[in-house]
């Protein structure tokens, strides 16, 4: 059975929500982003995104853009994330997944990169910049391997929802607000409105993220669904911290775990 | 593979941006399908084209370098002549006569040299909309008269300091404030790339070039044109020129890439001669980025040449055969940009000068009794000072 499907239906049983937290591979390099994994895990992450860095990245904010470059300045590639997958995959069972942006996957070979996934223990992808109509680029590769291609939904996703939402596997990536990632004080999409549409179609979990920046809006987001997406505010620590940025995102991790409880 | 999804040109095209912004894609989609055989859309186009760019452009007979190179006849076709100076104005009134009758209040737009900045700023001012505008920092200093002008113009500029501070990052800028207020605001881009609808509809609002050039050409010589030649960046004018002569295997169409100081350094933004097929900005296409799609750092002494993908109707055009790319170092086509202010009294955009360049190379190869246009994409004033500075001369620029 699928890692993240395991884990989901584990933390049903228990009526908990799940907590997922996301870091940048390579930043500040990669023996810190393995660390960093183990500690997010050991302090209550159900399930880690681990953010391959692009050059480009349309999609994200400030905090993750440049943790992006700084992880390349380091000569962060793909062969080596997987190798760094490879060794937390040996300490750790629990659900990993790589958010990167498509151009990564394809120019690596697509097929090539999905049997790496499997082998190498990764559970899932989400990829920012593939919409639902181009789904067809990773989804029978993702499926040949057991590898669950996680699909999002927007606030301005509307009519759109039931379809994506339907087809949606591992979970549904609910995208809190419009614009990039990066945390934000206050909220203005009605979401009892749009995690009501997403419901009605949603056979999966539903998480939500972008902007959730601490505990209490953490609990706050958790309340319409099951379970919320961490990024940018984990980000930022490790590039207050860098390398001594470890105990400090666990005791940033674990107050989001309890908030949520 | 999912190359059979909307807006493709073979396997090139698609629309792979974010979901935030797919239903703005879809809406545009469906708009431009509704508006673009809509008669009063046709009509206010054409009033616009005609009474305010001051279309129909010339087709100029080169007497001069038609003798001096002693090949084909060479015409010129005059999109410098155009209001604001550069083709970029037949698709910015296009696409914001489109966003007016979608109700958009805020138009955003990325720019390279700052020709689509200020023909976009230009077009707002006309219409009343708000404006705003994205160009990489470093293009805003070689380029310090558009950002100028934009201003004056009512426009907001904005120089991104991210990456290579050229055009690619204010494509990603202006991507990311589109995701942002994606409901109130239309996204202008400047070329034929983008997610679906906007190669084709770019294309659509330039391909007036190469129907005119047909037209003219008619008149004149009662004939159609041996070769084509264009620069291409992302590739707008360039698709203009060609598009309406794509049926006519005759006609031979070349296109003028920037080469930099060479394609065998890092610092050229040559696609065809040295891309390979990525997907970014929205597109699947030609790209020139690292083995792991990482995009690389590109470079040109034009701004608006200075992007490392193309169009992915170009790339097909490329991978088929029927249209050639060929490289243009930063001294050939500074070279050309003395030639022809020299020969015929015209200045071209530096741009424009990697198309004379082009031109330049192939015409003593022709026939004297074959013809070979030139599209002059935009004219030179903007250059005179950077290209004063790259032949060492100190022009006081205050």
């Amino acid at each position: 059975m699928n890692r993240i499907d395991k884990a989901l239906s584990e933390l049903k049983d228990k009526g908990e929500k799940a907590l997922i937290t996301f870091v940048t591979a390579g930043d500040p390099d990669l023996d810190n982003t393995e660390k960093l994994i183990l500690k997010m895990f050991e302090s209550g992450s159900d399930i880690i995104e681990i953010g391959v860095p692009f050059s480009d990245p349309v999609a994200e904010g400030k905090v993750i853009q440049e943790a992006s470059l700084r992880s390349l300045s380091q000569g962060t590639d793909l062969t080596g994330i997987f190798a760094m997958v490879e060794s937390v995959r040996k300490k750790t069972d629990k659900p990993l997944i790589l958010m990167m942006y498509i151009n990564t996957i394809f120019r690596f070979g697509t097929e090539r990169f999905f049997t790496l996934c499997r082998e190498k223990g990764i559970d899932g992808v989400i990829v920012p910049d593939l919409p639902y109509e181009e789904r067809d680029e990773v989804q029978p590769y993702a499926k040949d391997n057991g590898i669950r291609a996680i699909s999002l939904v927007a606030p301005t996703s509307h009519q759109r929802i039931s379809d994506i939402a339907a087809e949606a596997e591992g979970f549904l990536y609910c995208v809190s607000s419009t614009g990039v990632t990066g945390t934000r004080s206050k909220f203005t999409t009605n979401f009892d409105e749009f995690f009501g549409e997403i419901k009605k179609s949603c056979k999966v979990p539903a998480m939500v993220g972008f902007g959730i920046s601490g505990p209490e809006q953490a609990k706050k987001m958790s309340s319409y669904c099951d379970g919320i997406i961490v990024g940018s505010a984990v980000v930022k620590i490790v590039a207050e911290h860098g390398k001594n940025s470890a105990d400090k995102v666990g005791e940033f991790v674990k107050s989001l775990k309890e908030a949520i409880l | 593979m999912s190359d059979t999804s909307k807006g493709r040109f073979g396997i090139f095209g698609g629309q792979y941006v974010p979901e935030t912004v797919m239903n703005a894609v879809n809406e545009l989609d469906a708009a431009y399908e509704k508006y673009k055989d809509d008669p009063e859309f046709i009509k206010d186009l054409k009033a616009l084209y005609r009474d305010y760019a001051g279309r129909p452009s010339m087709l100029y007979y080169a007497e001069k370098m038609t003798k001096d190179l002693g090949g084909a006849k060479v015409y010129i076709k005059r999109e410098d002549l155009n209001h604001t100076g550069a083709h970029k104005i037949n698709n910015v009134l296009g696409q914001i006569l489109l966003a007016k009758r979608m109700g958009k209040t805020r138009i955003i737009a990325e720019t390279g040299a700052g020709q689509h900045g200020v023909a976009t700023a230009t077009a707002c001012a006309l219409f009343g909309l708000e404006c705003q505008v994205y160009m990489g920092a470093e293009d805003a200093v070689r380029q310090s008269l558009n950002v100028y002008r934009m201003e004056l113009l009512g426009a907001s500029v904005t120089a991104v300091e991210e990456g290579t501070n050229t055009l690619k990052d204010a494509i990603n800028a202006a991507m990311r404030d589109w995701a942002e207020n994606v409901t109130t605001t239309f996204y202008c881009i400047g070329s034929v790339m983008g997610p679906h609808p906007y190669p084709a509809m770019v294309r659509d609002f330039q391909k007036i070039i190469s129907e005119e050039i047909r037209e003219q050409l008619m008149e004149k010589e009662g004939k159609l044109p041996d070769c084509v030649c264009a620069c291409v960046g992302g590739g707008s004018n360039a698709m203009g020129a060609f598009y309406d002569f794509i049926k006519d295997e005759s006609v031979r169409l070349v296109g003028a890439e920037a080469a930099g100081h060479g394609v065998d350094t890092d610092k050229h933004a040559a696609t065809f001669a040295k891309g390979t097929t990525g997907i970014f900005h929205g597109m699947k296409s030609l790209f020139l980025q690292n083995e792991f799609g990482q995009i690389d750092p590109v470079y040109s002494i034009s701004a608006g040449l200075d992007y490392p993908g193309i169009g992915p109707e170009h790339a097909m055009l490329g991978k088929s055969g029927r249209a050639e790319y060929i490289p243009i170092t930063d001294e050939e086509s500074v070279q050309a940009f003395e030639y022809l202010s020299k020969t015929e009294g015209i200045i071209p955009a530096i741009e424009s000068a990697h198309a004379v360049a082009a031109a330049l190379k192939i015409v003593p190869k022709m026939g004297k009794d074959q013809i070979m246009v030139i599209n002059l994409s935009g004219r030179g004033d903007k250059d005179v000072y950077s290209i004063a500075r790259y032949r060492g001369k100190d022009v006081v620029n205050s």
